[in-house]
């Protein structure tokens, strides 16, 4: 009995958010509408990116703006494995017989969406989280810069500045749901592993973790590499759901939505990632009528979208740091959560110097 | 030989646009651990500033037709009143919060500078023509130099030299080098925290003003982007220089323009467009040796 309650108080948290997805899902589709499902479709894939780049963010707390070139490296990995093989070998030449003259099903390129992603994420992140926070940021950010001109200019890969056509697409509002499902799961189960309270010790006290035993590159490798997968599975999602690729979204606005939705909620629980991208999608949504002047009287001009969203995110950084979850997570009972630490206000609140 | 020594010019005036954004950025972080992502959406905004605002694709000028006495100091004190209130309103009330913190709002705040200029301006690149004489060549001997690399280079020294006299000779400039060393320290000791950092935010818009204006002289062309390649290129080299460490930041702008031109004139033409990622690639080898950069600054590693 003891055993099937503590089993319920460590898995409330995923199941809840799991369920908390659903209903804005069932919500959502109760209007009809193929906007809406469409908003609810893109909505899933981005709780599995920014679930992924919380892996890595929250537990860590070090700043990437590279996570989103692992949703670019999925989204072609997938678009290589499911795209028609006439186009493929047509504009594709490059690809290696394997990939241009099969087409694979949609759980095949999934894995395949995550799994090279996380071989790069492993290369990288080999090199980079050797070196301080601010220098690792930084090198993520040029990360994003590399994977984009490659991209943009490997013609016979991946089609270069023209786009890859013919991806079936297969991904609605439910699909992207057990997606996110899957995620949110295997991000529980990473932090509240030793290896993920092992990373969180080094972030809220990076001296005392390492004079308590903690070898700091190998616990941030770890987190690096699965939340390249989720990333990059998010990618693959995102390909499949549009059915055309470019490389042109893959790139700064992207990176600060992502970013924005993990602030919002708040970076250091999984909760706040799942409720960012929830909240932020609303906001923009509501910013995009208001845009389309659809909201009666008040029209804001184009771009207030954006300009909103930006002036959002610092407003929270000033006013609730630890966004809106506070940095807790969502549960129903059992106040002490044995297998996962506090929220690390301490962290937030500590002097810069 | 020719060949060589005209790469090595093209490196010096590339490696001084790198070097003097490189300063403004490494200026902010030694006193306020502030990582300014924003930095390079000043320089966008310094050009821009330019021409009249409005969404129509031929840009006409404005302040870029002014005299150059009148030009030189009204983009000047655009750029450093933007700085000023990027401080005022994001960066103040971080003043207590952490190094990731404060990079996430920098980035913020670069997001909407972006689409601010996107609002004002339009989203599509402008061509523009400012001093256009700049362009020529002179000859020296068999060499052929672009007279815009020579000023790059004479601007970039002049503005070295002048920030090390303030930052020696001057009273603030004193002030805002014990503010690197130790802020609570100094503040302690009198000095005042915010005037000093508004003045470090005010040399970083000059920095970034003269980038600006050099960099859309030689370029000829506004995107609301075009500060963030620019500004990334800093960021790294102040990693590679040593963070914390202004010789540091000197020394890796121009170790990464070194690095750039000479990928450029040397790399095979097919791989010519990975210029950027060997680039990066080169920047991640020599970090995996010397993790502090080459000029380490001597405060970087935190006290427990």
């Amino acid at each position: 009995m003891d055993r099937i309650l503590s089993n319920i108080r460590t898995l409330q948290t995923p199941v809840l958010l799991i369920v908390l997805l659903a209903i804005v899902s069932g919500l959502a589709s109760l209007t009809g509408s193929d906007a809406m499902a469409t908003t609810i479709a893109e909505m899933m894939i981005r709780v599995v990116v920014v679930v992924g780049l919380y892996v890595f963010i929250g537990n860590s707390g070090i700043i990437s703006f590279g996570h989103i070139s692992f949703m670019c490296i999925g989204a072609y990995a997938a678009a290589w494995m499911t795209a028609a093989p006439t186009f493929k070998q047509i504009m594709l030449g490059g690809l290696p017989a394997w990939l241009q003259t099969e087409q694979y099903p949609f759980l095949v390129a999934m894995a395949f969406a995550a799994v090279l992603p996380a071989i790069v994420g492993l290369a990288l992140g080999g090199a980079i989280t050797r070196l301080g926070g601010i220098a690792c940021s930084i090198a993520t950010f040029a990360f994003l810069m590399i994977t984009n001109s490659v991209y943009a200019n490997w013609d016979s890969v991946t089609a270069g500045v023209s786009s890859i056509i013919g991806i079936p697409t297969l991904v609605g509002p439910w699909v992207a749901w057990v997606f996110a499902g899957v995620a949110i799961l295997a991000a529980w189960f990473y932090q509240i592993s030793r290896h993920g309270l092992m990373l969180r010790a080094t972030r809220d006290d990076p001296v005392a973790a390492q004079a308590s035993g903690i070898n700091l590159v190998k616990a941030r490798l770890g987190a690096f590499v699965l939340s390249a997968a989720l990333v990059g599975l998010g990618g693959g999602l995102y390909a499949q759901f549009l059915g055309i690729l470019t490389v042109d979204p893959f790139y700064l606005g992207l990176t600060f939505i992502t970013l924005a939705m993990l602030v919002v909620g708040g970076m250091s629980s999984l909760t706040g990632a799942v409720i960012g991208v929830i909240g932020v999608t609303i906001i923009v949504e509501l910013l995009r009528m208001f845009e389309r002047g659809s909201m009666g009287p008040i029209t804001l001009p184009p771009g207030s979208q954006e300009l909103g969203l930006g002036i959002l995110m610092a407003l929270i950084l000033v006013l609730r740091p630890t966004g809106l979850s506070g940095g807790r997570e969502l549960k129903l009972f059992g106040r002490s959560r044995p297998a996962a630490p506090a929220a690390p206000e301490a962290a937030q609140a500590a002097p810069a110097e | 030989m020719i060949g060589f020594i005209q790469n090595l010019i093209d490196a010096l005036s590339l490696g001084g646009l790198y070097a003097l954004t490189a300063l403004g950025i490494g200026l902010l972080f030694g006193i306020l651990r502030l990582i300014n992502l924003a930095h390079g959406d000043l320089i966008s905004v310094a050009a821009y500033a330019l021409i009249v605002p409005s969404v129509d694709v031929t840009a006409r000028m404005f302040i870029g037709d002014f005299n150059i006495l009148f030009l030189l100091p009204s983009i000047a004190l655009i750029v450093i009143l933007l700085a000023l209130a990027t401080d005022l309103m994001a960066f103040r009330p971080l003043r207590k919060a952490t190094t990731p913190t404060l990079m996430i709002a920098s980035f913020a705040v670069s997001y909407i500078i972006q689409n601010g200029i996107l609002m004002i301006y339009g989203s599509r690149p402008k061509a523009i023509n400012l001093w256009g004489a700049a362009n020529q060549q002179i000859q020296v001997g068999d060499l052929r130099v672009p007279l815009l690399q020579v000023i790059t280079v004479v601007v970039t020294i002049a503005l070295m030299v002048g920030l090390s006299l303030f930052l020696s000779k001057t009273r603030y400039g004193v002030q805002m080098r014990a503010a690197a060393e130790d802020f609570r320290m100094a503040q302690y000791l009198g000095v005042k925290g915010n005037f000093v950092i508004g003045i470090a935010f005010a040399i970083s818009g000059i920095l970034a003003a003269a980038v600006g204006l050099l960099y859309v002289t030689q370029s000829g062309s506004l995107s609301h982007t075009m500060g963030v390649p620019l500004a990334l290129f800093a960021f790294v080299a102040v990693v590679v220089g040593g963070m914390g460490s202004l010789p540091g930041a000197v020394v890796g702008g121009f170790a990464i323009g070194f690095v750039v031109t000479m990928l450029q004139a040397y790399l095979p033409p097919d791989l010519r467009v990975f210029r950027d990622a060997f680039a990066f690639a080169i920047v991640i080898l020599v970090l995996l040796f010397r993790p502090q950069g080459l000029i380490p600054a001597r405060n970087v590693i935190e006290r427990v």
